[in-house]
């Protein structure tokens, strides 16, 4: 029987068949669509859909709903750090998940109808920002969040601090600057071309007078309020003796504009305001746009890192309530659930904790905590109910220690000489030379005009496209590689992992997936389905890698089940018995368990698991080994890289021993694998390695994830946090790759390489218009018209190249 | 001819205010978001007061 499939009336995704209800017209494929669907039907705002059918081009994806209350968000504390307030209006900066096409910009923008009180709401598509103004005497932030979730928007407080606000004025001035050079040019341009007329045709003296001064005052204002960045920069370049990029440019404008001003002065000659205004303008779109992708890349990783919970369960007395993370003082009581993060360091006073540290130390196996054993924040925590007395939060729990680390590295960071400003350093030498030599030989042959070749020289020479070459070629590939998954903050980081080096990786959530799956598992397909069915009941990490086994399939009815807490589970499936447990447990049970096999499974650093089934035919045993897998790509990836000349190594908090059998699966020399690592060790290492190779020729890239990789990703040349990352390392790295599993890394580094072949290729071009340029100067037969027009060209040239080339091509 | 040693500082003038109101709007804002503005516009107002809705 065929049946017609159906799909969810919210997100359009198939409905699973479980889940269909005969005769219903609208069918959900999660309790969430449908609490969306519900609360767009009592709003009147189906049109949402109609909207997105016109818009969007591929499905949606389910829609999440927490259900939370957001009592938190009513803290004090809270609206203390996060909103502004104006009189009767506050005002905030959400970041809401699930922002995906202009029909969720209609939808939210709605909300002042939906809920009274609510003043104005603006959605950033880009960004998936809302800003959203309300009247707190009308409506609590709280009833306005969960609104906001049973729309299906998960609202997120973006902290916003001085750092931030920085950035953003700065990119708002730039903007300016960019605006007002040019508004300056165009009137410069227009004032040029009835001058160009007057080339030809010949003009009165007194409007060429009015028109030359007029120009004049213009690029003066443009050298001296726009422009000023390339003469503080080249101000700064020779204070500190490095070559920068500015100072070639400050060369000539400064040389274009005194030349002209001297003629315009005299009366006679030519000028080059024109050229030296666009120049300044064209520079400023480089700077800007440089500007703006730094800026987009870092709050990107910014917006990844507002997503971490920041609230905690707190009790006081039988009253449980919401708050803050930022409000938790000492010796406050909190409630950690199955599944959630321990949000603070503390002592654990009821419930038995599971806990897993991967993310804080890269220990692989959780650890079974009785009460009165310390907790640490950034655990996650599986199992019953806990709680915990706080004991530190913030700057002095163990991950603000960390972060305190991270920091700390990330200011020693040199900056490397970006390949821009190293080719400025020689080109600025090669222009002087050539401008007095030119002036020199045209002296010698006795013209007058030997000072004004010079000059038309120093303004051609300007390096208009290699200002932009480098900036545009980084700024298409980073904003292409974004829409692949990854996240690079800066150009410099794309010239770097050009090059072959060495690259050290975490293992546990980089090279293994950091999470606990059965490894080894020989049983028959009804075994299989008999204990993920058993296992289902309990909730010990374990379990979920045994109910993961049977991969989505009908699992059988089980009966009589026990839960010994500890030791494991038995039950009854159609009429076998099955004991799932510890080896331990199996000993005291009188289970006969063959000692070779847990020797095997113990020796490839796994845990063993035992499984009794017991029927009338007999009685068998079955062996599990359970740990972290690796990635199903590590191998392919790890093979390749080492194809591709780099040295890999591997750096590990979690035991030796289980990082000895993933070199071995690896084929990774064991001398470069070290395990057991404390975050300080790491970052020890990984200095050791930066001191022994040149950060110029071969890069030490880090790749990792977790809270103890934080601060090596900061001293490493390059960063990479993967998929998953601790808040830590997302702020230490410098690459970010979304996409799960390091299948990315190679298409990084890749890309990287294309990336700098491309500037490489801009600077060539830009380089060969110069040098046109400068023989036609030093020829002396160079016009202001004909500079204004090689000096676009070239830069249309260099930014034609960086759009067209690919990259980083889609996979 | 003589019109444009007064009409040029004019139209400096002018390009100067326009300048000021570009200053002005980016000290607002409203040059922070490049994407949403430009699909926003596409947007239906709706056909009905927001009064009129039936509950």
């Amino acid at each position: 029987m065929q049946a017609e499939p159906y799909f969810c009336a919210h997100c359009q995704l198939p409905v699973p068949a479980g889940l269909v209800e005969e005769g219903e017209e609208q069918q959900f494929c999660c309790a969430a669509c449908r609490t969306v669907y519900a609360t767009l039907q009592e709003h009147g705002l189906q049109k949402f859909y109609a909207l997105r059918e016109k818009v969007a081009d591929s499905p949606g994806a389910p829609a999440f709903v927490s259900g939370r209350k957001y009592q938190d968000f009513d803290h004090p504390d809270f609206l203390h750090h996060h909103v502004q307030v104006d009189g009767e209006i506050s005002s905030i900066r959400l970041f809401v998940q699930g922002v995906h096409c202009i029909a969720c910009v209609w939808l939210l923008e709605k909300l002042p109808q939906i809920l009274p009180g609510v003043v104005d709401a603006r959605l950033d598509l880009g960004r998936s920002f809302l800003e959203l103004r309300w009247n707190s005497k009308q409506v609590p932030l709280s009833r306005i969040a969960s609104a906001l979730d049973r729309m299906g928007y998960t609202p997120h407080p973006m902290a916003e601090g001085e750092p931030e606000r920085q950035r953003r004025s700065e990119i708002r001035r730039e903007f300016l600057r960019m605006g007002v050079a040019a508004a300056l040019a165009l009137n410069v341009m227009a004032i040029a071309f009835a001058l160009y007329g007057g080339y030809l045709d010949g003009m009165e003296d007194s409007y060429r007078d009015l028109f030359l001064w007029t120009s004049l005052l213009l690029t003066m204002i443009s050298l001296c309020w726009p422009g000023r960045v390339f003469f503080r920069g080249a101000w700064t370049s020779m204070r500190t003796r490095t070559p920068h990029m500015d100072l070639p440019i400050a060369l000539g404008l400064a040389g274009g504009f005194l030349g002209g001003m001297w003629n315009t002065w005299q009366g006679i000659g030519e000028v080059y305001f024109e050229s030296v205004s666009i120049l300044v303008f064209l520079l400023l779109v480089g700077r800007y746009i440089q500007k703006k992708q730094q800026h987009e890349a870092l709050g990107s990783l910014q917006r990844l890192h507002a997503l971490a919970p920041g609230y905690a369960t707190r009790l006081q007395g039988e009253l449980r309530e919401q708050v803050p993370i930022l409000s938790l003082r000492g010796g406050d009581r909190i409630e950690v659930l199955g599944g959630e993060t321990i949000p603070a360091d503390g002592v654990l006073v009821a419930g038995e904790a599971i806990v897993d540290a991967k993310i804080l130390t890269g220990e692989s196996k959780h650890q079974r905590l009785a009460p009165g054993a310390k907790i640490f924040a950034g655990c996650s925590h599986w199992g019953e109910r806990i709680q915990i007395e706080v004991t530190a939060v913030g700057e002095n729990s163990r991950v603000g220690k960390l972060l305190e680390m991270v920091q700390s590295y990330a200011q020693r960071k040199g900056q490397l000489l970006q390949m821009a400003d190293r080719v400025a350093g020689i080109f600025t030498k090669v222009v002087v030379l050539l401008a007095v030599t030119t002036f020199v030989a045209w002296s010698w042959l006795g013209s007058a005009q030997a000072l004004e070749h010079a000059v038309a020289l120093l303004i051609v020479a300007c390096p208009c496209a290699l200002g932009l070459a480098a900036p545009l070629a980084v700024v298409a590939a980073v904003g292409r590689a974004a829409r692949n998954g990854m996240l690079i903050k800066g150009g410099d980081v794309c010239e770097r992992l050009a090059k072959v080096g060495v690259m050290v990786l975490d293992k546990t959530g980089t090279l293994s997936q950091g999470k606990v799956a059965v490894v080894a598992w020989e049983g028959d397909a009804i075994t299989t389905l008999a204990v993920a069915a058993l296992e289902q009941h309990a909730s010990h990490p374990f379990a979920k890698a045994f109910v993961d086994l049977a991969d989505g399939q009908m699992m059988p009815q089980a009966e009589d089940v026990r839960i010994v807490s500890g030791c494991g589970v038995e039950g009854l499936i159609e009429g076998v018995r099955y004991r799932i447990g510890s080896p331990k447990w199996m000993h005291q049970l009188g289970v006969p368990v063959e000692e070779s096999e847990l020797q095997s499974i113990l020796e490839a650093s796994l845990s063993p698991v035992v499984i009794q089934c017991r029927s009338r035919q007999g009685t068998k045993v079955w062996y599990a080994g359970i740990g972290d897998p690796l990635q199903a790509n590590a191998a392919e990836v790890v093979s390749q890289l080492q194809q591709r000349g780099w040295q890999l190594h591997i750096l590990s908090g979690d035991h030796p021993q289980v990082v000895v059998s993933v070199a071995k699966q690896l084929k990774l020399p064991a001398e470069n694998c070290l395990g057991g690592l404390s975050p300080e060790e790491k970052v020890e290492n990984i200095q050791k390695l930066c001191v022994r190779h040149s950060s110029a020729t071969t890069p030490v890239v880090m790749v990792g994830d977790g809270w103890n990789d934080a601060a090596a990703l900061a001293a490493a040349d390059v960063g990479i946090a993967v998929h998953g990352s601790a808040e830590a390392s997302l702020a230490a790295a410098d690459v970010f790759l979304a996409e799960p599993g390091l299948g990315a890394l190679l298409p990084l580094l890749e890309g990287s390489r294309r990336t700098v072949r491309l500037i490489r290729r801009n600077f060539a071009v830009s380089l060969a218009y110069n040098a046109v340029g400068v023989a036609l100067a030093m020829a002396g037969l160079l016009n202001p018209l004909l500079a204004a027009v090689l000096m676009p060209l070239s830069s249309l040239t260099v930014v034609s190249l960086a759009w067209r080339t690919s990259t980083f091509p889609k996979p | 001819m003589t019109v444009l040693f007064l009409v040029l500082p004019l139209a400096l003038l002018i390009a100067a205010a326009a300048v000021w109101g570009f200053a002005w709007a980016i000290r607002r804002g409203q040059f922070d978001d490049l994407e949403t503005p430009s699909q926003r516009m596409l947007l239906d107002d709706d056909p009905l007061p927001p009064q009129e809705k039936r509950r």
